[in-house]
């Protein structure tokens, strides 16, 4: 008896969760396939006709918005890195006492909601702004400057939302770092550019792919930035799952999009955390 | 004892010159304004003494929006909104990950695999896509989009964190202290209560806390799966073209302060166990 419920605990544990995920996200995934394959629109209502014709479709339809998502992704990532990391790296080696501050003063503007923030730059930026406005002024900027609706504006912000989820996988693993482990290399006559690409670095990278995966996925798939900072130009897949769904309620299409989009990323996210083991990805994401 | 390591670093190497405001701590105050550009213009702009509803240009300083923050019932009504799905985010969540997390973490069953990858899919996976996949199985079962559905999306998308926390911290408990609680012939469920519960607490809250924010903040899932309601992000992006009165910025601004509070007390907490 007591032997059958040791063994029936963890299922029981389990299975609150296990239900919900099952029927809200496993079940919603394969039925974006199904739905994806029907026909019809909705006065007339969809019927199933294993259309599988719509996937070249809305591929030759839409690879712009795909590959200009993916490139917006990989471009505010690298912005991340580049910004996040030289702060997780100080934080964590030279924060000293204040280390706790400094990250929750990085977190801190994030109380405020996204979409918030995001407008909040939409008008600081504006062409007329509080920023241009005055530089255009003075003559320090030509008339016709402007930085919303430009390429520009989109990527950083993008970058802008989702810096945090770079800086904390790196610090965590950064703040494991031993220390003693770098004296030895100065011990060993490294300059602190060698410890650094040699010993820091190396040790580091396990954040950074956490981070990479933490900051590509949602900057690809985001809509937000490139509807409120981007032009016509700028339209990403998000904008167009979004408007497909809820503007145009062509919903095959629009799940059809989804599904491509979803397919990109899975098999980009399953694959890089082959590379790496999953376990390790999700526990600096969690840490 | 940590510190003190830190400062050993620099000793090491005496002759390495060192400028007093290193560009490591130049470069991350320069990020840091960075980030709060956008907020301080939210708080400025709850000052701005306007008429209409467009917030835009600077007309001079006042706190009358201060006076008038309810003045709208239905962003009220988002707010309200928002901490009901919020909460009953943070207790589901709570609840179920928790447990979740616990048998991860505690046993070695059939299932844990997919269990695994279930999870890590779960917070891969594009909010865009989330939200799309859920309004067409609510689409498909015929399910009126409202609040039940946004709180369903909600713990769907936040359960697999607090698993993860609570999972970390089931993983290094030492299991002597439970061993020690049988020994002194405590049953299984005294002690759950007594012994392992408490310790589970810190990562339970952990983890409820991490939902409710990412409830809160959440825009992209919620606008698939709303419906009819509405909630403060959404609220906000409904009226970007009417205008967003100087209310929302004084709601952001309150927000916001609280946030300040909370870490102005963590901070002192941290000082004063040091």
């Amino acid at each position: 008896m007591t032997r059958l419920r040791e063994k029936a605990a963890p299922y029981l544990l389990a299975l609150p969760a296990w239900i919900w995920l099952g029927i809200f996200f496993v079940v919603p995934i394969i039925g974006l396939l199904w739905m994806s394959l029907m026909t019809g629109n909705i006065i007339t209502g969809f019927q199933q006709t294993f259309n599988v014709a719509i996937y070249p479709e809305v591929i030759s339809a839409y690879w712009e918005q795909i590959l200009r998502s993916l490139g917006y992704g990989v471009s505010a990532t690298l912005l991340c890195i580049a910004v996040g990391y030289p702060v997780a790296y100080w934080i964590a080696f030279h924060g000293g006492a204040h280390k706790t501050t400094y990250l929750l003063l990085v977190l801190l503007p994030f109380f405020v909601t996204q979409v918030l923030r995001t407008i909040s730059w939409k008008f600081l930026l504006a062409d007329d702004g509080v920023v241009l406005g005055p530089l255009k002024a003075v003559g320090l900027l030509p008339e016709d400057a402007r930085v919303l609706s430009t390429t520009l504006a989109v990527v950083v912000g993008l970058a802008y939302n989702f810096l945090p989820f770079m800086i904390l996988p790196i610090y965590a693993v950064l703040e494991q770092v031993d220390h003693r482990v770098v004296e030895a290399a100065y011990d060993l006559y490294a300059s602190r550019f060698h410890a650094f690409v040699h010993v820091v670095l190396p040790l580091s990278l396990p954040g950074v792919f956490a981070g990479v995966l933490l900051v590509f996925v949602p900057s690809s798939a985001d809509y937000v930035n490139a509807s409120v900072l981007g032009g016509t130009n700028n339209t990403m897949i998000g904008n167009i799952i979004q408007s497909q769904y809820l503007v145009n309620n062509a919903y095959p299409t629009a799940a059809a999009i989804t599904f491509v989009l979803m397919t990109i990323l899975l098999v980009g996210i399953f694959s890089y955390a082959k590379a790496l083991g999953t376990e390790r990805v999700m526990e600096v994401q969690a840490g | 004892m940590r510190a003190a390591t830190k400062e050993a670093a620099p000793a090491a190497a005496p002759r390495r010159w060192r400028p007093r405001i290193s560009l490591g701590k130049l470069f991350t105050w320069a990020v840091l304004v960075w980030l709060f550009v956008p907020i301080a213009g939210m708080i400025a702009f709850s000052f701005n003494d306007i008429s209409g509803r467009q917030n835009v240009s600077w007309q001079g300083f006042t706190l009358k929006w201060y006076g008038q923050a309810f003045a709208y019932p239905d962003l009220n009504q988002a707010l309200i909104n928002t901490l009901v799905v919020g909460v009953s985010t943070m207790v589901i969540s709570g609840i179920t990950g928790s447990l979740l997390g616990l048998a991860m973490g505690r046993y070695r069953f059939r299932g844990q695999q997919i269990s695994n990858l279930v999870m890590f899919a779960a917070i891969s996976a594009p909010e865009v896509v989330i939200g799309a996949a859920l309004l067409s199985l609510f689409l498909t079962i015929n399910m009126t989009t409202g609040l039940l559905t946004v709180i369903i999306a909600h713990v769907m998308f936040t359960v697999s964190f607090v698993a993860i926390t609570v999972r970390a911290r089931v993983m290094t408990m030492d299991p002597r202290i439970e061993e020690a609680a049988r020994d002194l012939g405590a049953d299984s469920w005294t002690t759950f209560r007594l012994v392992t519960f408490p310790m589970l607490f810190p990562a339970i809250m952990a983890g409820g806390l991490l939902s409710f924010a990412l409830s809160v903040d959440d825009f992209i899932i919620t606008t698939f799966v709303s419906g009819e309601l509405s909630t403060f992000p959404l609220w906000i992006w409904g009226s970007t073209r009417i205008g967003i009165p100087p209310q929302v910025n004084v709601m952001g601004t309150l927000i916001f302060v609280v946030g300040v509070v909370l870490t102005v007390i963590n901070v002192v907490l941290a000082r004063r166990r040091s």
